[in-house]
């Protein structure tokens, strides 16, 4: 029996009179990489958030990295790092200052060759308020690189960014993956995730529709492009 | 939250209670010598002065109580007592206001419990905007709970505050004497207002209970084998 | 206390990038100095007799503004929850942002009493104690005035609620304030300063301890 990274039990979120996410129960084994697919709206981010405990859920529980995310809130965010829709930045600040804010509250020093590894190190004393959208991506990602986490959340992660940073991504996951890290991916390129991933899961209207080995994850899988 | 029909008795027991009481204060008790008429307004300005700090200090332990315990019954209760505590300050106010011009020949005269009374009418009125415009539930009843313990504790501060600034120009004081002749109707009168408070206070706040309940019905459960879905 | 200093210095940082809105904010002061003075008219004894009560309108109407810019920078990208995921604590970041709107707020206000010197000819030779009460009464308006900027900065209307919950709230300090400044500004025969500047020191000590507390509810979810 593997250890498991992520577990939920009846996990619901809600959002307005929708429920965003609905019953979801499921387990990820440490040191996998997952796909999360799903269609627009179907309750990829919502999940996602709620396992890195930006979300508190309304029903049911979740453990990530042994820990409930209700109850023992900050040793979750010791293991966990997301790639999330906000970059989580201060516009008016440089890269670089960015980064340094983030280590200081993580209490240890900034690497500074991270900036050059995502690909800004020319740019990174420019205010972030002057960067494009695969530019602020790319510090996100370097941010989470940073944190150093167990366990790696990616929402969307190849959005925005351009061929060179969609090489820069997959060599991040199989880094990731050496180290022994968990990553679970939200993601519309559903070929891309099949050639990455270990396993898969299909979330349909905030309910788990399918799991399994993500090679064989449905071809038409709703609202997943067909091509990376 | 209850269902039973007691708080209609005891509004009802209220109203009676606040018709004996006024009646007897305003038409029949012995008229005061040294302000006349207008002191009458005293039986029905003090049992509301009462009532309104009455049930802002309950707002105030509605609001710990949900901060600490959480869940829908607490917020409910704290809805209902914020806009009552609302409503009676405004009615402090107006009546001060009605007392101060015949007497003083001013609307206000910065006496210190009615000063109090009107900041916490803006204080409270604020947090009741506050819950207007915040959509999600749970933050909802949050945000206004860290609020009213905020507001709350400012009482004594600003009661003081006023009260120094004022004893330094006032020379008028609220006359806070009644005499033992007219301690009855007052008091017929602050337990009518408690007991229609507390009836109007319960109704109020099985309404709101009711719209959280609906704002957040859990969802169908799932089938068996879906629930033991994912990866193992 | 380490988190403290980060968060303190992550402040001061946004509020040094982002000086030229406080400049704005202090025209803004000033201007609402000018435009209170010809509510009294051109009555120099009136003006000096009731400049204290302007300086400390003029601020806390400035405050609004200053208080609602210092959590704009945090909500654009949701920095701030990106902080708390780190883990960061809730406290730290509370305090830093506190205290750093305390210091532009003082910054705020004695910039503001030249101004009010000059157009209320209202000075005082007392500049030390006058500067330690506009510490304390921004202070007054810091602690308070963090935490709901913190709140209505995740809601519409947030222009509105921020001056609509702070205001109520803080007339002790307010009141304290004012009167102090009056009475270094026109004399103060009786010696009642400390006792108003005690009364400062309560509200202070009571929110400052009170809203740090109740900061995490207010921005975790």
């Amino acid at each position: 029996m593997t250890t498991l990274a992520v577990e939920t039990i009846g996990l619901s979120r809600r959002y307005g009179r929708r429920w965003a996410l609905s019953d979801v129960s499921l387990g990820v084994p440490a040191g996998s990489v997952v796909m999360l697919a799903g269609r627009n709206g179907s309750g990829k981010s919502t999940l996602l958030r709620v396992l890195a405990t930006a979300l508190r859920p309304d029903h049911g529980s979740a453990r990530v990295a042994g820990h409930d995310v209700r109850h023992e809130r900050d040793q979750v965010r010791r293991q966990v790092a997301l790639l999330g829709h906000h970059s989580f930045h201060y516009e008016a600040l440089t890269a670089h200052e960015n980064l340094e804010i983030a280590a200081s509250f993580l209490g240890r020093p900034c690497d500074p060759g991270l900036l050059a590894r995502v690909g800004l190190e020319e740019r990174a004393d420019d205010p972030v308020s002057s960067y494009s959208a695969g530019m602020r991506k790319r510090l996100a990602l370097a941010r989470v690189l940073l944190q150093d986490a167990a366990v790696v959340l990616l929402d969307e992660p190849y959005g925005e960014l351009d061929p060179p940073g969609f090489a820069l991504l997959d060599r991040v996951i199989a880094e990731l993956r050496s180290r022994a890290a968990t990553v679970i991916m939200a993601t519309h390129l559903v070929e891309r995730g099949r050639a990455l991933c270990d396993h898969a899961l299909l979330l349909e209207e905030g309910r788990l529709a399918w799991s399994g080995e993500a090679a064989l994850m449905p071809a038409e899988a709703p609202g997943g492009s067909a091509r990376a | 939250m209850g269902k039973g029909v007691w708080p209609f008795v005891m509004a009802g027991l209220g109203l009676a209670l606040l018709a004996w009481g006024s009646t007897w204060g305003l038409a029949f008790a012995p008229r005061e010598a040294y302000m006349g008429e207008v002191q009458r307004i005293m039986y029905v300005h003090v049992p509301t002065a009462w009532n309104a700090m009455l049930v802002l200090t309950f707002a105030f332990a509605c609001a710990l109580v949900s901060l600490l315990r959480g869940g829908w019954r607490w917020d409910a209760r704290l809805e209902a007592a914020i806009e009552a505590g609302v409503v009676l300050s405004g009615l402090v106010c107006i009546q001060g206001s009605i007392w101060a011009r015949p007497t003083w020949g001013v609307w206000w005269d910065w006496d210190p419990r009615l000063t109090t009374t009107a900041v916490l009418l803006f204080a409270f009125g604020g947090i009741l905007a506050l819950r207007q415009f915040v959509d999600d539930p749970v933050k909802r009843a949050v945000w206004s709970s860290v609020a009213v313990v905020i507001a709350y504790v400012d009482v004594p501060l600003v009661y003081f505050s006023v009260r120094w600034w004022n004893s330094l120009h006032q020379l008028q004081s609220t006359p806070e004497t009644v005499s033992r002749a007219f301690h009855w109707p007052l008091r017929i009168n602050a337990f009518g207002v408690l007991f229609l408070l507390i009836g109007l206070v319960e109704l109020r706040a099985r309404l709101a209970f009711l719209r959280r309940e609906a704002e957040s019905a859990p969802p169908p459960p799932v089938r068996v084998a879906e629930a033991l879905g994912g990866v193992r | 206390m380490s988190q403290f200093v980060a968060a303190l210095r992550k402040d001061l940082l946004l509020q040094w990038r982002t000086r030229s809105q406080l400049v704005a904010v202090f025209v803004f002061g000033a201007s609402a100095l000018l435009l209170f003075s010809f509510a009294i008219g051109p009555n120099a004894a009136a003006l000096r007799e009731f400049a204290g009560g302007f300086l400390w309108l003029a601020l806390l109407l400035a405050s609004t503004l200053a208080l609602a810019d210092s959590f704009e920078s945090e909500m654009a990208q949701h920095a701030l929850e990106g902080l708390l995921l780190l883990p960061a604590d809730p406290r730290a970041l509370y305090y830093g942002k506190a205290v750093a709107n305390l210091l532009q707020l003082t910054l705020l206000g004695a910039a503001l009493v030249p101004v009010m010197v000059v157009l209320y000819d209202a000075g005082t030779a007392r500049v030390p104690a006058l500067l330690g009460i506009i510490v304390l009464g921004a202070a007054g308006l810091s602690a308070p005035g963090t935490l709901y900027a913190a709140m209505t900065a995740q809601v519409r209307a947030r222009n509105t609620l921020l001056p609509l919950l702070l205001f109520p709230l803080v007339v002790p300090a307010l009141l304290g304030a004012v009167k102090a400044t009056s009475l270094l500004i026109l004399g103060d025969p009786m010696g009642q300063l400390g006792a108003w500047t005690m009364l400062l020191v309560a509200f202070d000590a009571i929110y400052w301890s009170l809203c740090g507390l109740v900061f995490e509810r207010v921005v975790e979810d």
